[in-house]
């Protein structure tokens, strides 16, 4: 089913249960899809995913369905990660590149069953995935209207599933998946999210989501479960240190000039990259960069102060080293955290630099030329994201 | 014996945070806790199987944002989470809501007073400005006004632009405002009594004094002074409760090698010489150290532990002089569901923040009369939270815990101690008011613990139960806290320290005390410093 053409935005499955819920009214545009930025308070949306639960409608992600003898084969050739190794009922992180190794997005790999694969994306690329197909025997469909999706995240979030007869929910490691029966048909989980916490997603047939949404709620009643918008997302992948395409990078194909597409070394996905596959899309180019070296480094600032560095040049001394992609004051986390590409030499560890962050207060606009280091990683990592068996808050 | 660099009495928040910065700079740091647990009030106690209760401070806005990033206290399992909303009950059915919203809570003061909903933004501004003054010198170490060191010089010269950038008029609404009382500021803006009770709460809590008395108006900046991720004046609660924050900068401190031993009174500083040597127990052990640090209130540094023959006479008299007046008591309550507020449905967003039931500053001036006749209140200005609606982690799911902090009860009753019979008179007193909003709370009580000030001082150690370590007038406040000539955190013998709330900035769980007595203490010995300065608000 292709989406039709005759209102400006589209809706998602969940739309109802979404506009019922947005207080504020506050919506954007996700690749032709209306979705709100937040629904009462950004703040408090924020913090329903790092101490109750919150529900982010993630509908409009990009999804291919990859079936047929070589499909495992073919998304070996695809992605720079090696697929081999993810079996079924795992989920899997990885970029994808060009021929030049240059990344053209990241998303997640879902092995469903025996030659059977999901992939999740920002960016449409059914083009590139075609074209890579030549010589495979695999059939790939656009399911994106197809499947109705949330991300359930946060500590109490696998006591809501268990609230909702989804037993043994618990023991599903992070980036497993698995299924449960509902209402006649069933329902996918996965233990993944874009939010750094304890977190899953949850993929159902459209005819089904507003009967999920409503079951889910009312099984989070007292578990506090709240829907959350764009914005109180966009806060949580940057405590947790996750990239954004479009924000942090430029895919690939997308980017006009020269030079501004960047590879997985380039943002601090290198260990996405395995060798070992004898082949796959931008593997001599990224051969080629790892011996020669990357031009740019993918950091993580701690930056002194609590002004957040938005759009800050970095330097070092008096030379400009860099720009800042992503930039917040962490809530949880409490501090103030950057993304930034700055030459390759700066990238490492330990490494001081300056930035020249702009601020106003009252109209008076002010420039404050903060410390910041190079931290190894993202901020925000507790326990509770990675224990299995799972707990309930 | 064992000899350790610097002995810390108390491990409440302040005690932890002075011996974190101690250890970070590599001290051999112990500290003593007469208690079985750590926290002093800053504690999460299970008195009742699978209930969580933040049994004395119950909320979180002042520790300072530089304190828990430097410490890393997230990454030690701290989790602030802010709440917005709160109500004031009228005694005719109606409320006052506090709306997070701006825009939301202009229209319910309106409700009200179309004028003071205008007036609200006046009166915001205002605040803030007050805010805005005070919130650099809370990592600050307060300048001696009387001193010529160059050092007191530059910091009173910060003081004198700080007050000096705000303009005369301002400066002189600075002046009357610090002096003046809470009743009197909140008469220059609002005509509504429901508006003017609902705000002048911020003003009274842990203070013996009334909202007409002077000096009030400041203990409401105390209350505006901190924040939750640069949003000032905001409050949020330690996911897990209070103890939360004990628990996290305990983690800190013994990552950076520190020890602390529980169980362990003590009973004197020793001193040799004029110099501190170290502390004798309780029970006859005695520890040493050249750095003893007490986190005691003063009255308990200088007239209980400290042998007055050691000290000057002087600060034996400013000691006993010291203003440290009990004024509230605590409910925490153990709820079987989620009591109904008459006239609020229950998901309502107000219902997240705090609930009064004092409608009228007359109604808190007369409860104050009664602290004054010394009784508790009939009618008690209360500050109650149901923490467990935003954190899951205090009580089972469905279930609430209840933190009811109650204002006036006074040290002791008609100057006597607090009977079994006046106690449970205090509990039905209270249980009664909140009864008289909500029809279920009462069939909804599993368990209550009540704490008369009494309580207070004999299980944490703050004197009469003060919440602050000290009332927070301008007599007892920068270079006057506890007493002028000893605001620096250095005690009158060579070696003593004091870093507890009795110390600059003052009360609450701010950590600013004890981080600034390290910053001291590490100066005298002449290591690098490992206290962050503070953030920047303009």
């Amino acid at each position: 089913m292709i989406p039709h053409n005759e209102t400006m935005m589209l809706k998602t499955p969940f739309y109802s249960r979404c506009l019922a819920a947005c207080e504020i009214n506050m919506w954007e545009d996700w690749k032709g899809y209306t979705t709100p930025q937040a629904y009462t308070s950004v703040e408090q949306e924020y913090f329903a995913v790092r101490s109750n639960t919150g529900v982010f409608d993630i509908s409009p992600m990009i999804k291919y369905r990859f079936t047929g003898p070589d499909a495992g084969a073919y998304l070996n050739r695809l992605v720079t990660r090696d697929i081999r190794k993810i079996g079924v009922g795992r989920v899997a992180y990885t970029v994808w590149c060009d021929d030049n190794g240059q990344v053209m997005d990241d998303g997640t790999i879902f092995h469903l069953a025996e030659n059977d694969y999901r992939l999740c994306a920002y960016a449409r690329c059914l083009d590139w995935l075609m074209w890579s197909a030549e010589g495979f025997d695999v059939t790939i469909v656009d399911e994106t209207a197809e499947v109705a999706a949330l991300a359930v995240q946060g500590p109490t979030s696998c006591a809501i599933f268990k609230n909702m007869g989804f037993d043994g929910i618990e023991n599903l490691k992070p980036f497993g998946l698995t299924r449960y029966p509902f209402e006649g048909s069933e329902v996918m989980i996965s233990r993944t999210g874009f939010t750094g916490d304890l977190g899953y997603e949850i993929w159902v047939d459209p005819s089904l989501a507003e009967t999920f949404w409503d079951r889910l709620f009312e099984a989070g009643k007292h578990r506090e479960i709240r829907p959350i918008g764009g914005h109180a997302l966009e806060m949580l992948r940057t405590e947790a240190g996750f990239v954004q395409a479009g924000v942090d990078f430029i895919p690939a194909e997308e980017s006009v000039r020269t030079g501004r597409s960047r590879s997985p070394f380039e943002l601090g996905l290198g260990w996405l990259v395995s060798f070992d596959k004898p082949v796959f899309n931008g593997r001599k180019a990224l051969l080629k960069e790892k011996k020669e070296g990357s031009r740019y480094a993918f950091v993580y600032l701690d930056v002194e102060g609590n002004k957040p560095a938005e759009y800050a040049f970095i330097y070092d001394g008096d030379k400009q080293v860099g720009t800042v992609t992503t930039a917040a004051w962490c809530p949880t986390a409490k501090t103030n955290i950057a993304f930034a590409q700055v030459d390759a030499k700066y990238g490492k560890p330990g490494q001081e630099l300056v930035t020249e962050i702009y601020y106003d207060r009252e109209l008076k606009w002010t420039r404050v030329m903060a410390k910041c280091t190079v931290i190894e990683s993202a901020v925000f990592n507790p326990p509770r994201k990675r224990q299995t068996p799972a707990p309930d808050f | 014996m064992k000899k350790y660099d610097a002995i810390i009495v108390g491990a409440g928040h302040n005690g932890l945070t002075n011996a974190a910065y101690l250890a970070k700079a590599g001290l051999d740091v112990l500290v003593l806790e007469k208690n079985a647990y750590i926290g002093g009030a800053t504690v999460s106690r299970e008195l009742y199987p699978n209930w969580k209760y933040s049994n004395c401070s119950y909320v979180c806005s002042l520790l300072r944002p530089e304190i828990i990033r430097d410490l890393e206290l997230p990454r030690h399992g701290l989790q602030v989470v802010p709440y917005g909303g709160g109500v004031t009950f009228k005694e005719n059915g109606d409320y006052l809501g506090a709306h997070a919203d701006h825009e939301r809570m202009l229209r319910e003061l309106a409700r009200h007073s179309k004028r003071d909903a205008s007036a609200y933004e006046r009166y915001e501004a205002d605040v803030m400005k007050q805010t805005r003054l005070i919130r650099p010198f809370l990592m600050r170490t307060p300048p001696d006004p009387t001193s010529l060191k160059p050092r007191d010089l530059k910091e009173l010269s910060v003081l004198a632009k700080s007050f000096g950038s705000m303009g005369e008029e301002a400066l002189a609404d600075t002046m009357r405002f610090w002096t003046m009382s809470i009743g009197d500021f909140l008469d220059e803006y609002f005509e509504s009594d429901v508006i003017k009770a609902h705000l002048a709460g911020s003003g009274i809590i842990g203070t013996a004094l009334g909202v007409y008395s002077p000096g009030t108006a400041y203990v409401l900046l105390h209350h505006y002074m901190g924040d939750v991720d640069g949003s000032v004046g905001a409050w949020g609660f330690a996911r897990g409760g209070m103890g939360a924050v004990s628990a996290a900068l305990s983690a800190s401190f013994q990552s950076f090698g520190g020890t602390i031993q529980c169980d362990a009174e003590v009973a004197q500083i020793i001193v040799k010489n004029g110099k501190a040597k170290g502390v004798a127990l309780a029970n006859g052990d005695e520890l040493y150290a050249d750095i003893v640090v007490s986190n005691l209130d003063p009255k308990r540094t200088f007239l209980k532990i400290m042998d007055e023959g050691d000290l000057p006479a002087d600060v034996v008299k400013k000691a006993k002089n010291f203003k440290i007046r009990g004024s509230s008591g605590k409910l925490n309550i153990a709820l079987d569901g989620l009591p109904t507020f008459t006239g609020l449905p229950k998901d309502s967003p107000l219902c997240l923040g705090e609930k009064h039931f004092s409608d009228s500053l007359q109604k808190m001036e007369r409860a104050y009369d009664e602290w004054k006749d010394g009784t508790w209140s009939k009618d008690p200005y209360v500050d109650m939270l149901i923490p467990t609606q935003i954190d899951p982690t205090m009580a089972p799911p469905g279930k609430h815990m209840m933190s009811v902090f109650v204002q006036y009860a006074p040290p002791k009753i008609h100057g006597g101690d607090w009977t079994a019979e006046d106690k449970a008179g205090f509990e039905k007193t209270v249980i009664d008011q909140i009864s008289n909003y909500s029809p279920d709370f009462k069939d909804l009580i599993l368990h209550c613990e009540t704490r008369t000030p009494q309580d207070i001082e004999n299980e944490v150690g703050l004197t009469e139960g003060n919440i602050f370590m000290g009332e927070l007038t301008f007599d007892q406040l920068l270079f006057n806290r506890p007493f002028p000539g000893y605001a620096q955190y250095r005690g009158p013998v060579k070696g003593m320290y004091m870093c507890s709330s009795g110390t600059h900035p003052g009360g609450g769980v701010m950590a600013a005390p004890g981080a600034n007595a390290a910053r001291e203490i590490l100066m005298d010995l002449k290591l690098t410093n490992t206290v962050p300065g503070g953030y920047d608000d303009d």
